[in-house]
């Protein structure tokens, strides 16, 4: 974010707090009315309970929360989350770290390539999944490919194949660009030096690049995570409602079930995910440095 | 190995992962031209059907008319609402001046899903669900993160000074912010109002939740028709919302770099 105090207040104070106020009143009120309001109400509608009528019960209580604990359909929900926001992450680390390398040093292009990589992330989740249905599909591209080559495909959609092939592809644009950053402070001429010394490539790659961009490395992979997480949509489509994730269950107990107070106690078990990566990456980060 | 093999060995590795990158935007263009009644591949012969398909299908037509109106006004609001604050945030210091600005851009760091729900159940008390306003208010708590941090960066990099100069000159605060700082914050205000229109557009899971069944908007109408139907009418949507991101994928690049107005 921008650290830069602001300019000309060692002379004046800058607008009045009138002034201030009026300027930061709009934002304020859609926050509030968008932001701080429902996700309050939400944290409190997770200890309430439906009614067998539909309507909520004022009654403050556990009661979902000890019935969603004691579910093991839900641990299971949430472990399947966990375990493949973890395999996402990890091939889109794997995948998106030679393109990275490649982009922070080419010469040429450098600068399209960029575009290339990142510019995906404006098109709409649904029009990228929706491309990955036809490439993925019983009748799609890559099952074609396969038939031609003499092969019998294996099933691509439907299942978890699918979903980790299109998050993947849908989040590689979020860990460049955190591994773009931290591979701003490389310096080349230390793999020159390590060169000259007699390091082979791979020691160059293993002893020096990787360490220098382990920052950009636990950046990159905490946002991939929290958003293989929390993702709804491409899961939703790739999977055809065959691989329950927390997600995908928030939407069906909100919309089809219409059983708030289990959907808002998923929300916040989602939140807590979050919290255990954010504390996770806190721990790792401090070992590196 | 020598160090050409190992170089043309790396070049096929970045171009294989390049390829999948951008297959799905890619794929849907042949596909788009298909002549069949479903999405197969290869096509069995081409044409230009699923285009003319799309503009008689009365839902999709209606819907791009609501989602393009819709990110019209959301584009506006955000303007109007993010710029007085990003001005409030960078000329003047104050205590939680940086806690505010962490505030501001908070929703974005909830789950959409969460926020969705959480939105959902609050509006459907003021019947706000289905309705312009609802989707409005929805939609801002999204935009305006972005569109303050792109303004509040190039508020903070104009020219030292010239505001100074031209309030020593005489010019009020607000002839000063009219003459001065707004013509020098146009690229800023370009690329907030670019990426405004295109997070409004294409929103999908918070739209979802509040716009009901009555507003169309067209990612919504795109979920639902994929979920039941699999006809190469989406990829000729597809086609046409590729070469439209890319227009403004330019314009942002042009105004102030790509890089800088995505990041998280």
């Amino acid at each position: 974010m921008n650290d830069t105090p602001a300019r000309g207040v060692e002379e004046k104070a800058g607008p009045g707090s009138s002034l201030l106020l009026t300027l930061l009143l709009p934002i304020i009120i859609v926050n509030i009315i968008a932001f701080v309001m429902p996700v309050a109400n939400l944290a409190a509608m997770s200890f309430r309970e439906a009614a067998s009528t539909g309507s909520l019960s004022d009654v403050v209580s556990l009661k979902v929360w000890a019935s969603l604990l004691e579910d093991s359909y839900y641990w299971s929900i949430a472990w399947r989350t966990i375990w493949l926001g973890v395999l996402i992450t990890i091939i889109t680390l794997i995948l998106s770290y030679p393109i990275a390398l490649f982009a922070s040093r080419a010469e040429r292009g450098r600068a399209v390539l960029i575009v290339l990589c990142i510019s995906p992330l404006l098109l709409s989740a649904v029009v990228r999944t929706y491309g990955w249905m036809v490439i993925l599909g019983e009748q799609g591209f890559l099952p074609a490919l396969i038939r031609q080559v003499g092969f019998t495909p294996p099933r691509l959609i439907n299942n978890e194949v699918g979903v980790v092939i299109g998050m993947t592809e849908i989040l590689m644009p979020y860990m460049i660009l955190s591994l773009l950053s931290g591979f701003g402070k490389l310096d080349v001429t230390l793999e020159q030096a390590a060169e000259t010394l007699g390091a082979n490539r791979f020691t160059v790659l293993r002893r020096i690049v990787l360490p220098l961009s382990l920052p950009g490395i636990l950046l990159g992979s905490l946002l991939c995570f929290v958003l293989a997480v929390s993702s709804f949509i491409t899961p939703k489509m790739l999977a055809g409602g065959r691989v329950a994730l927390l997600a995908t269950e928030i939407y069906d107990q909100a919309i089809v079930t219409l059983n708030w107070p289990l959907a808002a106690c998923l929300s916040v078990l989602i939140l807590t995910v979050f919290g255990a990566a954010l504390l996770f990456y806190g721990q790792l980060t401090k070992i590196i440095e | 190995m020598s160090a050409r093999i190992w170089h043309i060995a790396h070049l096929i590795g970045i171009i294989t992962i390049m390829a999948f990158l951008l297959a799905p935007v890619i794929l849907v263009f042949p596909i788009s031209f298909s002549a069949d009644a479903y999405v197969a591949w290869p096509p069995s012969a081409w044409s230009t059907r699923w285009y003319g398909e799309l503009f008689r299908n009365e839902e999709m037509v209606q819907a791009f008319k609501n989602s393009m109106v819709l990110a019209l006004i959301v584009t506006s609001l955000t303007l109007l609402i993010a710029t007085p604050a990003a001005v409030a945030l960078t000329r003047s210091v104050f205590p939680g001046r940086e806690a505010l600005i962490s505030f501001f851009t908070a929703p974005l760091l909830l789950p959409s899903i969460v926020l969705g729900l959480a939105i959902l159940i609050i509006f459907v008390g003021y019947g706000l669900v289905g309705s312009w306003p609802g989707v409005m208010i929805g939609h801002l708590v999204i935009t305006l993160p972005y569109a303050l941090r792109v303004l509040i960066t190039g508020l903070s990099t104009l020219p030292a000074n010239v505001e100074d100069a031209a309030g020593t000159l005489g010019a009020n605060p607000f002839v000063v912010f009219r003459r001065v700082t707004l013509p020098l914050i146009v690229p800023a205000l370009i690329a907030s109002a670019a990426l405004a229109f295109i997070v409004s557009f294409d929103e999908v899971v918070i739209s979802l939740f509040i716009a009901g069944t009555q507003l169309k908007l067209l990612p919504v109408s795109l979920y639902h028709y994929v979920e039941s139907r699999a006809d190469p009418l989406v990829a000729a949507i597809s086609a046409l919302m590729v070469l439209g991101t890319l227009a403004i994928v330019l314009v942002v690049e042009r105004a102030v770099g790509l890089r800088r107005a995505v990041a998280k």
